[in-house]
């Protein structure tokens, strides 16, 4: 971290923060060693924050493919309470992320207060949401004939997820959802806001979600997403936080390969109470048969 | 015709064919557009009995003028009348299209074997009936939708595209709902079976459905490329191949249309030791030869358990034996013709390749027609995951069989396809199916059963199966528009 701040004497040297990725739990440099300067809203330096390249996203797949298998099949209980830990220890770091919230955006204390308040009340109604979404979007069906019929959701897999620039609340806006229901995914930060991404994932890494549940990687959307729209192990992709319309409809060109379940971006204002969208769009109706007899 | 086996025995088939004249061929079709029948812009082609190879009709062809007409009446009747009218209404008209289906259930099904092929002992029991289902089950919906979750408020005009499988019954998982929810449709059925959905326009002139409420515009891929393609169309739904999924996945990119994709599949079909094994024979044979393994869904892969693989190989033989290849209008048929000379290329090129790559090939020892488009129900054994017949969607009736000894083993072959339309599995240990059902990454998973339909039913594939649901109350997303969830 940077500048006066954090230093109570003027003696005294503060130590920086360096600002790494977020790849199967761990936090690594960019295997490119290549950084980008991130600026506050006028212009003043924050950090330096890593610039993830084509192998980043890779590996930050293969992480994510991982730990598919074991988090789509916890019990819905057991993923909600993880998302609600994540909301316990996100509340617990609020000071970081309001001045983290500040310095990126310009906003002022109050707006940044309200910004980490909604982002833990949001994890906080999808962690609620684990454990009842099959009971609403799932149905037992009374088909025509001796025969059990149920539809349930299931996760989709891999989710590749280009954030907004709403450095908090959108990336949790974003996040959560697709993770509540039993997916994985690799988030692309905002570009110009990626710091709070990496504290919101050390909220992560210590709030018991398994290591490649969330990657979250910092650096170029348009160099990043493109590799990631056509990874033929990604089943997902949520295009949110493209801006560039062009860029979008290129992505969900490279999308189609292996048909991927594509979010468009759109207008939303993320302040707004969520709805169930965001999480049917990365499930699939499962519909079990059994014929009944004796 | 089949050649009767034993001649001299009592138990022999006489041939049982059903009767052709309650069906009233025309010489040539227009196409459907605004309510009435016109001419096509394009250039006429001609269907064939793939059971034949002689011409049933001429039938016009759509080119990008006829699919703006169509396109354009259909958004003046979603605006002005369908979009409008109250759901109670809308149901009305759903459950008339339903009677009269079931009164003319005879002619649509012989006429839908005619045209594909497929037995009429399927057609009219299978595919007629459920096309009849689809329209009662959508009817009740439509004055119903803020019950369903998605909202109310329709998409506008949808272009669906089709294929030639299950021509009529797609065209009623198609049409129903969208009609259901107050959309209107301009719908392409298969270059190879257009006449049962222009017989299906003929019962919504019957029905008095408004005009332009229901277009069909035949043709070939061109006309699909239209239809999807065309500015003014809300919502695509196909139902097709893989290949052609992708190619209008990228064509709407960047669009804000939406879009349902029910693709291929290479679906696996599970038998554990402890099975029934007879039923699960019975299973395996009705999940790869019905409908002459033209599914989508269809078991192409049979997973068995090593330590009885030889057993349910004999009696899956000894099963395939008394499969009746032959004349679809043959009451007793149970496989019939290939839909065109094109997809007998492909099941044939993929068969060879079977062969090539050291696949064991066996076929029932059945006569075949002369004429016509044929091929012998098929196993092939001792095949690998690398194996194409093992990767690849035949379409047709060749089945694949591996073996596996553990649930891990079958559920990690089973998955080991970038498809996911459905699954069987046939045990008789209740749990086993259940932590099967959990793992196998199908939108359908059909244990001790197979390729079982019902409107109530969603039904969809995960991966490059395709997205979206037809059926049951999740089949209504696909026409609704997502403002509301």
């Amino acid at each position: 971290m940077s500048r006066d701040r954090t230093r109570r004497d003027a003696d005294r040297i503060d130590v920086r923060k360096t600002y790494k990725l977020y790849v199967g739990g761990a936090f690594p440099r960019s295997e490119s060693a290549r950084s980008y300067e991130v600026t506050d809203a006028r212009g003043g330096f924050l950090a330096n924050a890593s610039l993830a390249s084509r192998k980043d996203g890779r590996d930050a797949v293969v992480a994510a493919r991982k730990a598919f298998g074991s988090w789509s099949t916890r019990t819905p209980y057991n993923r909600g309470q993880v998302v609600y830990r994540i909301a316990e220890v996100l509340e617990s770091r609020r000071d970081q992320l309001e001045r983290e919230v500040r310095e990126a955006t310009g906003v002022n204390a109050g707006g940044a207060r309200a910004e980490v308040d909604q982002a833990v009340d949001r994890l906080v109604w999808y962690a609620g949401w684990a454990d009842k979404l099959a009971q609403v979007v799932g149905n037992a069906n009374p088909v025509a004939g001796p025969y059990f019929n149920l539809s349930s959701p299931e996760p989709t897999g891999v989710v590749a997820v280009m954030a907004p620039a709403s450095p908090l609340l959108g990336l949790v806006s974003v996040v959560a959802p697709v993770i509540t229901t039993g997916n994985t995914c690799v988030v692309v930060a905002s570009q110009p806001h990626p710091l709070p991404a990496i504290t919101l994932a050390e909220v992560m890494a210590t709030a018991d979600l398994p290591g490649g549940v969330v990657n979250v990687l910092t650096g170029h959307q348009g160099e990043i997403a493109p590799w990631l729209a056509s990874h033929l192990d990604v089943d997902g992709l949520d295009l949110t936080g493209v801006d560039d319309a062009d860029l979008a409809r290129d992505l969900e060109v490279a999308a189609a390969d292996n048909l991927k379940r594509v979010r468009r971006p759109g207008p939303e204002d993320l302040a707004a109470d969520p709805r169930l969208d965001r999480m049917t769009r990365f499930v699939e109706t499962k519909t079990v048969w059994h014929p009944v007899g004796t | 015709m089949t050649e009767i086996p034993t001649p001299a025995s009592p138990f022999a088939y006489a041939p049982a064919p059903e009767s052709t004249s309650v069906v009233d061929l025309r010489t040539s079709y227009g196409l459907f557009v605004d309510g009435a029948f016109v001419d096509g812009r394009g250039e006429s082609f001609t269907t064939l009995n793939p059971a034949t190879e002689q011409p049933l009709a001429e039938v016009a062809a759509a080119d990008a003028a006829d699919v703006d007409a169509a396109v354009k009446a259909a958004r003046r009747a979603q605006e002005r009348v369908w979009g409008r009218m109250p759901g109670r209404e809308r149901a009305k008209y759903l459950f008339r299209i339903a009677r009269i289906i079931q009164e003319r259930s005879r002619e649509l099904a012989v006429l839908e074997t005619l045209d594909n092929g497929k037995p009429i002992k399927e057609s009219r029991d299978v595919d007629v009936p459920m096309v009849a289902a689809w329209f009662f089950y959508y009817a009740g919906w439509a004055d119903k939708l803020e019950h369903a979750g998605y909202g109310t408020t329709p998409v506008g005009v949808a272009g669906q595209v089709i294929p030639w499988n299950f021509p009529l019954m797609m065209l009623a998982w198609k049409v129903a709902p969208a009609l259901a929810c107050g959309n209107t449709v301009v719908l392409k059925p298969a270059e190879t079976t257009p006449l049962t959905a222009l017989l299906f326009a003929e019962i919504c002139q019957q029905a008095d459905l408004p005009a332009g409420v229901v277009n069909v515009l035949t043709g070939a891929g061109e006309t699909g490329r239209l239809v999807v393609g065309h500015d003014d169309v809300d919502k695509v739904a196909f139902t097709g191949s893989t290949e052609v999924g992708r190619q209008i996945a990228r064509a709407v990119a960047g669009t804000r249309k939406k879009v349902t994709l029910e693709l291929g599949g290479k679906a696996a079909n599970i038998v554990f030791d402890d099975a029934a094994i007879d039923q699960a024979v019975e299973g395996t044979v009705n999940g790869i030869f019905f409908n002459q393994g033209h599914v989508c869904c269809a078991g192409s892969r049979l997973l068995v358990q090593e330590s009885i693989a030889e057993e349910v190989l004999d009696r899956l033989r000894a099963r395939m034996s008394t499969l009746r290849v032959g004349d679809p209008l043959d009451k007793n048929t149970d496989v019939g013709a290939i839909n065109s000379r094109e997809q007998l290329d492909r099941i044939t090129e993929l068969a060879a390749v079977g062969e090539e790559e050291g696949a064991g090939r066996w076929a029932p020892d059945c006569a075949l027609p002369s004429t016509g488009y044929w091929f012998r129900p098929t196993i092939f054994t001792g095949v690998t995951q690398a194996h194409r017949i093992a990767r690849e969607e035949v379409f047709g009736p060749v089945l694949s069989v591996l073996t596996f000894r553990t649930p891990a083993e079958a559920v990690e072959k089973a998955n080991n396809t970038p498809y996911g339309l459905s699954a069987g599995v046939w045990t008789e240990k209740g749990s086993r199916i259940l932590w099967m059902a959990e793992r196998l990454r199908a939108g359908v998973v059909w244990a001790n059963t197979f390729n079982k339909f019902d409107p109530t039913s969603p039904f969809g594939g995960y991966q490059e199966s395709g997205y979206g649901r037809e059926g049951g109350r999740h089949g209504l997303a696909a026409y609704l528009q997502e403002e509301n969830r």
